[in-house]
């Protein structure tokens, strides 16, 4: 009887034992590294927002870990995938497949980046995006292996576009980019500002890269509308705001940058770009913690942080806080880690990641300084209104993402 | 209101006077591709880096030196063209024998690496740069305002473009041009230093293509890859005109400006393919160009 007993007690602990020693074997780094993969645009139309300066971000995560997690060393590698979606794909694969690469972070570029997210659902590895802002990584092309951390086309554009309705601009007139982007980002907005009582009048397509602008915004002032939306990012934001300016169509019509970076405030200068409202989920001048960060990424990147980069030293840290919570890289532990955990560092402030992999945080609205408002270089925005997550992202009963059970 | 096929006659001129101005830039391009193209059988290929040049040294003066914008507008073009002198006789000159695609590639290289170095140092967002006192403001034209710039810029580029057309078809100085690009050695025996001309050729195209870009600066986003967004265009136009032929350049120039500024208002999608399907079907009838000639 008393054998019998301990048979059976030995016979429940065994399991027990088993996954206890498989737990231990776990804890070990895969490899003995944690490998951190950035991959962004070194040297195209993207590389100021993000670039060296994500990279630099990264290392930073890193540093304040001390370079290293549960004992293990932390190594960055980074690689410019040129704007092009089969390079970034074709990176990714021999990073996971041969490199050992735990995760990927930054992904500028939506095409570039989907492409990412594609190879590390694949290969069941981590891809955490800052760069990108197509509201596709959370919808049609959601996966458990992605998270959209920084900024989508939504909140921006939602947040900048609702705004200005309530400061009553009505009536809208867009000037698109002719390709996938620049019509999400009018959709997203178009949804928004109707339903806020705003109306769009008309719009007209422009093809990437476009190096003037008055031709567009002729026909935007001919619509009458009260505000042109600049369904555009980059280089085509830049030349439309000048052109605008230059004609004295700012003047008489509201201009609505729906995706502007503050580099982009910076290579326009305050003259061309005072009043403007601008929607972002990060400014260096937000609060102490905010402060501190960006003086010390602009000490080695000589230029304030935007908040792609800044995204990409959150989401590394947060990362590296998964991967010690966890105890282990294991992808699929740490995924369920971060998706537990409540985001803090000097980007996000009690963010939470969806089960679409959206990162929810808080956003804000600005509106730009003017000259002589701001006290010295890259002193440009006013706080005018802070966007709870759960406002500024699509919510998740809109999400199309197949991995929400409705 | 008056309308052609639905869209207003103010719009419509607006829109084509828009497309004069692009023009312009066009031919002043065009222009200096076409001297140095017809002078020395060289395809410029460095022509759109060194009217990024042109436009960031205007910001450069401005903001490191204090110069204004109208010593750029002179010294500019100078600083280029001495750049031009120092690549031409460094470089350019040993290819003069070889065939067209070698001055190709040098110039597509020396093109990538200024590229990439302005890159390094001023990253892609673009410098500002405000538009001069003086050009503050537009006239109203009726059909719409023109901004006194952008009025200027017109003014200025025709008579860059005419003044060039000008010696080198109409002076004593053009003539010997012409003559040495025939017969380099037969002018030489009269007496002429050919290479030194050939030299003086290149570096007023290239100082055309700088001061393109001084003029460029205050209009648009001055970015290391300006050059590149345009010279493909350029290129076209070249080519439409008619390979050297300098009327041909300034004319076509001017005309594809105005129908890019058409295409805008009736589908704007296609504007930027415009240009090249003018090409495609020039090239079927006239494979030569509109103004050139067979060699």
């Amino acid at each position: 009887m008393k054998r019998k007993l301990i048979s059976m007690l030995l016979g429940c602990m065994l399991p027990l034992i088993a996954v206890g020693a498989g737990a231990q074997a776990k804890g070990k780094i895969s490899d003995g590294t944690v490998k951190i993969g950035v991959i962004t645009d070194l040297s195209g139309l993207y590389s100021d927002l993000s670039g060296q300066g994500s990279i630099i971000a990264a290392q930073m995560a890193v540093a304040e870990f001390g370079g290293k997690v549960l004992g293990a060393p932390i190594e960055i590698v980074s690689a410019d995938h040129q704007n092009k979606a089969d390079v970034a794909a074709n990176k990714a694969r021999e990073w996971f497949d041969t490199q050992g690469v735990d995760v990927i972070v930054d992904g500028v570029n939506s095409g570039a980046g989907l492409a990412v997210s594609k190879v590390a659902n694949e290969k069941h590895r981590i891809f955490i995006d800052s760069g990108a802002g197509s509201t596709r990584f959370t919808n049609e092309d959601c996966n458990p292996y992605t998270i959209h951390y920084a900024y989508d086309t939504y909140a921006t554009g939602s947040v900048t576009g609702k705004a200005v309705v309530q400061h009553g601009g009505k009536t809208w007139f867009f000037i698109t980019a002719d390709y996938a982007f620049g019509k999400s980002l009018q959709q997203d907005t178009t949804t928004a500002i109707t339903g806020v009582g705003g109306k769009v009048l008309g719009s007209a397509l422009a093809p990437l890269n476009t190096p003037d602008f008055s031709s567009y915004l002729l026909q935007a002032q001919g619509s009458g509308a009260q505000v042109i939306g600049l369904a555009n990012a980059g280089g085509d934001t830049i030349n439309s705001i000048k052109a605008a300016s230059e004609f004295g169509i700012n003047k008489k019509q509201t201009l609505a940058g729906l995706l502007v970076f503050i580099t982009d405030i910076h290579a326009l200068g305050l003259q061309v770009t005072q009043g403007m409202y601008v929607a972002d989920g990060f400014y260096w001048d937000l609060n102490d913690d905010t402060r501190k960060w960006s003086k010390a990424f602009s000490a080695k990147a000589n230029k304030m942080p935007t908040m792609v980069q800044a995204g990409v030293y959150s989401s590394t840290l947060e990362y590296l806080r998964a991967v010690q919570a966890a105890g282990t890289d294991d992808a699929d532990a740490v995924m369920k880690k971060l998706k537990e955990m409540r985001l803090n560092d000097a980007f996000v402030r009690n963010g939470y990641i969806r089960a679409d992999g959206r990162m929810v945080h808080d956003f804000y609205l600005f509106q730009v300084k003017s000259p002589s408002e701001s006290k010295g270089p890259w002193d440009y925005y006013k706080l005018i209104a802070t966007v709870p997550g759960d406002q500024a992202f699509q919510s998740l009963s809109q999400s199309r993402c197949p991995m929400i059970k409705k | 209101m008056t309308e052609v096929f639905g869209v207003p006659v103010p719009a419509l001129l607006g829109q084509l006077m828009l497309g004069l101005v692009n023009g312009c830039f066009y031919a002043m391009l065009s222009l200096g591709l076409a001297i140095i193209f017809g002078m020395l059988n060289i395809i410029n290929f460095a022509h759109g880096a060194l009217y990024m040049m042109g436009a960031i040294f205007t910001w450069i003066a401005l903001t490191q030196f204090g110069i204004n914008y109208w010593w750029s507008l002179l010294l500019v073009p100078l600083v280029i063209a001495i750049l031009g002198v120092v690549v031409e006789r460094s470089m350019l000159r040993r290819l003069y024998k070889l065939d067209n695609l070698y001055g190709l590639l040098l110039t597509f290289g020396i093109a990538l690496v200024t590229e990439g170095l302005f890159r390094h140092r001023y990253g892609v967002s673009g410098l500002p740069y405000s538009i001069p006192d003086a050009f503050a403001g537009a006239f109203n034209l009726g059909f719409m305002f023109l901004p006194k710039y952008r009025a200027w810029v017109i003014g200025a580029s025709l008579l860059t473009c005419f003044a060039t057309w000008f010696v080198i078809e109409r002076t004593q100085m053009g003539a010997y041009l012409r003559a040495a690009t025939e017969n380099p050695k037969l002018v030489q025996a009269f007496g002429i230093n050919v290479p030194v001309m050939i030299t003086l050729t290149y570096a007023i195209g290239v100082g055309l293509a700088g001061l393109a870009g001084v003029l460029a600066a205050p209009a648009t986003q001055i970015s290391p890859l300006m050059g590149t967004n345009l010279i493909i265009v350029v290129f076209a136009v070249v080519v439409i005109g008619g390979m050297g032929s300098i009327l041909g350049s300034i004319v076509t120039g001017l005309g594809l400006g105005l129908i890019e500024g058409l295409t805008k208002v009736f589908y704007s999608q296609a504007a930027n393919t415009v240009v090249f399907l003018i090409m495609a079907l020039v090239l079927l009838v006239r494979p030569t160009g509109l103004f050139g000639k067979e060699r």
